[in-house]
């Protein structure tokens, strides 16, 4: 079976039925998408098939052939793709933005939070916090970080609108 | 380098690629033993604990683990400071049990507290053997040396040596005495400056390697097959039988056990977690639980061992002479640790020796359970530690290293133990239910006379499941003092305040025959504080006086008056006299809001915290809108990690106080992943403000635990000030908040 993944074409073998994450975290050695519960319930395995949000833990490798797969890994390229830029950037707006805020605790969730926020800011650009908190409310985060998320994901926002520069202003302008 | 290359270092190690970085760092450590005797290293010596190489780097050997907290940026802010050193030339390598010292667990927010004043004064006297040396080198009394950046100058900068150029890679050779002089706090550069965490970028991008990522050579991979949600902890799960034949048809599938422990290892992921899934085994059936429902009965009804926790004055004199008495019960649930990424480790178990990887608090302690266990000589076991997700004290991190163990022992290969959903949810050590009953008088001048809290809760299991399955005794955890209290806290419980007569006593329970438990960040002290501030805002109700003021009057010490008036503050409070109820909000009809205060703490530190919520009487919702906490935690090395912990506690505690509870029946756990397990969503989440009370001249405390007993002391009276009502249950789930508001409006 062939898999494109991250632009890259894979001939993996194992059973059709085997849930994509395995397929990725094993055969592929990718470290974003991540064994959170095995259910599609709490985010942590998330990528992009087609651009949209899927929950790999679920998702039979047979199901993504012929499609394109974006993991984490990935998303600089798929942004700069998207965006028609020369070249990718070290990281997408999203990762920016949540390492400029400080956003993460112990981080494992965030391979989901940047996947589906990525998502979410290509369908619209300049989401309000409203907005924002229903697109992301299918991710869980133990640490709490939440609220650093919303701001991080506002921040993404502004930096794809190139209203702010990646760096442009500092932490305590942001806070509150 | 290609995927499939592998890197040897120290003898035993061998690891796959994606760990090449964390390997550079240590094979440019000096030469000596380092990496290839058992640890742990002489603490006594100052190359256990640093090391400076010839680039101008150091690499500071750290026993605290990163947790996701940030404590290990902090503590090399530290290291930077005292060596005049630049954040970019330090580093530190993960915990292992070859290499890094032994500095007790990373728990009971130690990292800072008790690691902090270590790294300082290794560095200082590190320090002190550099400019000596250069002193030789350049011929300049060292007083009238300056170091900036690991280089040392003269005064007029015509004479320079760096540390690299005079040590670079060599073992310094010196006995740690303890003796050099530290900087004082006016001389601090980096501590106390929101440095950014060094570990970020990496986790951002997907290049952290976390437990879950680590993989081995020749790896089979495992999961341990158990019964979906344990049982009492003193009963275990008995196999009556397993039918291999149900898994006849997965390829591969070894099925390995040891007594009760039951686990399946493949070549293939997949293959073993289906057959982990698939695999057919009776086990016998037990009704030796109370059920959650039931739970607190049993637990009022056992005959418990009492002991006296404080005891001042004489609160039987005190109390009938008081002009006002109030009492306030609390039920409070098991809550699990629930991490959001399932505990992994991989062990490489041979005749005579061990390699096991996992996400343990302490690396040593695991050490010596293991060796135990594996039957081998702790210093023939390796244990390193990488970061899982994180896990707010002990969830199952060891039992997936004792189950990696013993599948590799038994399979001869080395093996990777991930667990699943269900097996976190349903056999974590879970933070313990409590039961509080507090009885609290004040005089008719609005100061408190009396106050006595009893206590019930069982302590801390001592046996992981994996080795209590494979036969061994269960028993309950013996803490050491310096984790602290597993009953009733007297900082939490009326330690806020001065009360003359004050008695405290723990009720304490079996633990076997109750759920397995161990430390959930900052342990009980939820349930504590949301008995204890109840009562005190019930006096204050009753006198008239508005809570925060009658707090102020009644406070402690300055520390505690600090973190009440900058929680106040932040939420700028105004009086609250007596019970606004049903005050329609925005959205009128039958929503009602409130305001709450409280104070709280763990084991060291102060914490305020101020909460509005808002309460749907129709409906039973509760929704937290805002949370305001301070905190005091001595001196912040870091403001910006303290008010991330900060906004993280306050956050994780409104998922306690509104969602979590373990449930159970007579034979198990049956809340055994997020659906069962509900925890708080963004949707629902709080604003929340973090506000660190910097204290640059006291000694650094914990900050990663210690404002969740305020904020929910804070959420519970906010719920009062809506309502009118005294909640004696948590979380506040919409059916319990009907049943209260139900029975008041009965009683009222």
């Amino acid at each position: 079976m062939q898999i494109k993944v991250n632009d890259k074409t894979w001939t993996v073998a194992g059973a059709p039925e085997t849930p994509l994450l395995y397929v990725l975290s094993n055969e592929l050695q990718l470290q974003g998408p991540r064994f959170g519960c095995g259910l599609a319930q709490c985010g942590s395995c998330s990528v992009l098939v087609d651009g949209v949000e899927k929950r790999s833990c679920v998702t039979p490798v047979s199901a993504v052939e012929g499609k394109t797969v974006t993991t984490l890994e990935g998303l600089p390229m798929w942004y700069a793709v998207t965006k028609r830029l020369a070249r990718a950037p070290e990281m997408h707006p999203v990762q920016q933005a949540m390492l400029d805020e400080q956003a993460p605790q112990c981080g494992y969730c965030y391979n989901g939070m940047i996947v589906k926020a990525a998502e979410l800011l290509s369908k619209n650009a300049r989401p309000d916090e409203r907005q924002i908190r229903t697109a992301m409310n299918g991710h869980l985060c133990r640490c709490g970080t939440y609220p650093s998320i919303i701001r991080a994901v506002q921040r993404a926002s502004e930096i794809m609108a190139g209203t702010t520069g990646a760096r442009g202003f500092s932490r305590a302008e942001t806070r509150r | 380098m290609k995927r499939r290359d592998f890197v040897k270092t120290g003898g035993a190690l061998v690891i796959g690629f994606s760990l090449r970085d964390v390997l550079a760092a240590q094979t440019t450590a000096p030469t000596g033993t380092r990496g290839s005797v058992a640890g742990p290293p002489d603490a006594r010596q100052i190359d256990t604990w640093l090391a400076i190489h010839a680039d101008n780097t150091a690499t500071v050997y750290v026993g605290f683990a990163e947790l996701g907290q940030g404590a290990s940026t902090a503590l090399l802010q530290i290291a930077a400071d005292e060596l005049d050193l630049d954040m970019s030339q330090v580093r530190s390598v993960r915990l292992d049990t070859h290499v890094t010292p032994n500095q007790g667990g990373t728990y009971s927010s130690a990292s800072i507290a008790r690691g902090g004043p270590q790294v300082r004064t290794a560095a200082a006297e590190a320090r002190q053997a550099l400019l000596a040396m250069a002193s030789k080198e350049i011929g300049v009394p060292a007083d009238r040396l300056r170091v900036s950046k690991g280089e040392v100058s003269t005064a007029d900068n015509a004479k320079r040596v760096t540390y690299g150029g005079l040590i670079g890679d060599r073992r310094f050779d010196l006995p740690f005495t303890g003796s050099a002089p530290v900087k004082k706090p006016s001389e601090y550069a980096v501590v106390g400056a929101p440095v950014k965490r060094l570990d970020l970028a990496g986790k951002l991008k997907g290049t952290h390697v976390y437990m879950q990522h680590v993989r081995v050579p020749g790896m089979l991979h495992g999961r341990v097959v158990r019964p979906r949600g344990q049982r009492a902890y003193g009963v275990g799960a008995k196999i009556l039988s397993v039918d291999e034949s149900s898994i006849r048809g997965i390829p591969g599938v070894r099925v390995l056990r040891r007594g009760d422990f039951l686990g399946v290892v493949a070549e293939n992921e997949w293959d073993a977690v289906r057959a982990a899934r698939q695999l057919k085994v009776a086990w016998e059936t037990t009704s030796a639980l109370p059920g959650s429902d039931n739970v607190y009965e049993r637990m009022r009804a056992t005959t418990t061992l009492e002991e006296i926790v404080v005891q001042r004055g004489d609160i039987g004199a005190a109390f009938p002479k008081a002009a006002h008495v109030v009492s306030q019960v609390a039920h409070a649930p098991y809550q699990a640790h629930a991490p959001f990424g399932p505990n992994c480790a991989v062990a490489d178990v041979k005749a005579g020796t061990a390699l096991v990887m996992c996400s343990t608090q302490d690396v040593y302690a695991t050490r010596r359970t293991l060796a135990g266990l594996l039957k081998l000589a702790e210093k023939d076991v390796r244990v390193q530690y990488y970061e899982g997700s994180g896990t707010y004290g002990h969830s199952c991190y060891d039992d997936a290293a004792q189950a990696a163990a013993f599948l590799s022992q038994d399979a001869g290969r080395p093996v990777r133990v991930q667990f699943m959903r269900a097996d976190e949810h349903g056999w974590d050590n879970y933070g313990p239910a409590h039961v509080g009953e507090v009885r609290a008088a004040a005089d008719a001048d609005g100061k408190i006379v009396a106050y006595e809290y009893h206590g019930w809760q069982h302590g801390w299991s001592g046996t992981e499941a994996s080795a209590q399955l494979a036969g061994s005794p269960v028993g309950e955890f013996i803490a050491a003092p310096a984790m602290g209290v597993q009953g009733v806290n007297r900082l939490t419980c009326g330690g806020q305040y001065q009360i003359p007569n004050l008695k405290l006593v723990n009720h304490k329970l079996p633990v076997t025959e109750y759920l397995k438990a161990g430390w959930l960040r900052s342990p009980l002290d939820l349930s504590f504080a949301f008995a204890s501030e109840q009562a005190i805002d019930q006096l204050a109700a009753v006198l008239k006086i508005d809570p925060y003021e009658f707090r102020r009057r009644n406070i402690a010490d300055e520390r505690w008056r600090g973190v009440l008036d900058a929680a106040a503050k932040a939420a700028n409070w105004s009086s609250v006299i007596g019970v606004r109820r049903l005050q329609p909000s925005v959205g009128g009809g039958r929503v009602v809001t409130g305001r709450g205060i409280g104070l709280g703490t763990h084991l060291q530190s102060w914490g305020g915290a101020v909460a509005d919520v808002e309460v749907n009487r129709d409906t039973g919702e509760v929704a937290i809108k805002r949370l305001f906490g301070a905190m005091d935690a001595g001196l912040v090395v870091n403001p910006a990690i303290v008010e991330s912990q900060m906004r993280g506690q306050l956050v994780q505690t409104a998922s306690r106080m509104l969602h979590e509870e373990v449930k159970f029946d007579t034979t198990g756990v049956t809340t055994i992943d997020w659906v069962s397990y509900p925890i708080l969503r963004f949707e629902a989440c709080p604003e929340v403000t973090a506000v660190v009370v910097q204290q640059i001249n006291e000694r650094s405390l914990g900050a990663g635990e210690e404002v969740m007993a305020a904020a929910a002391a804070a959420i519970a009276n906010a719920f009062f000030d809506a309502t009118g009502v005294r909640m004696e249950n948590f979380p506040f789930t919409k059916s319990r908040v009907l049943a209260a508001l139900g029975a008041n409006s009965r009683r009222g």
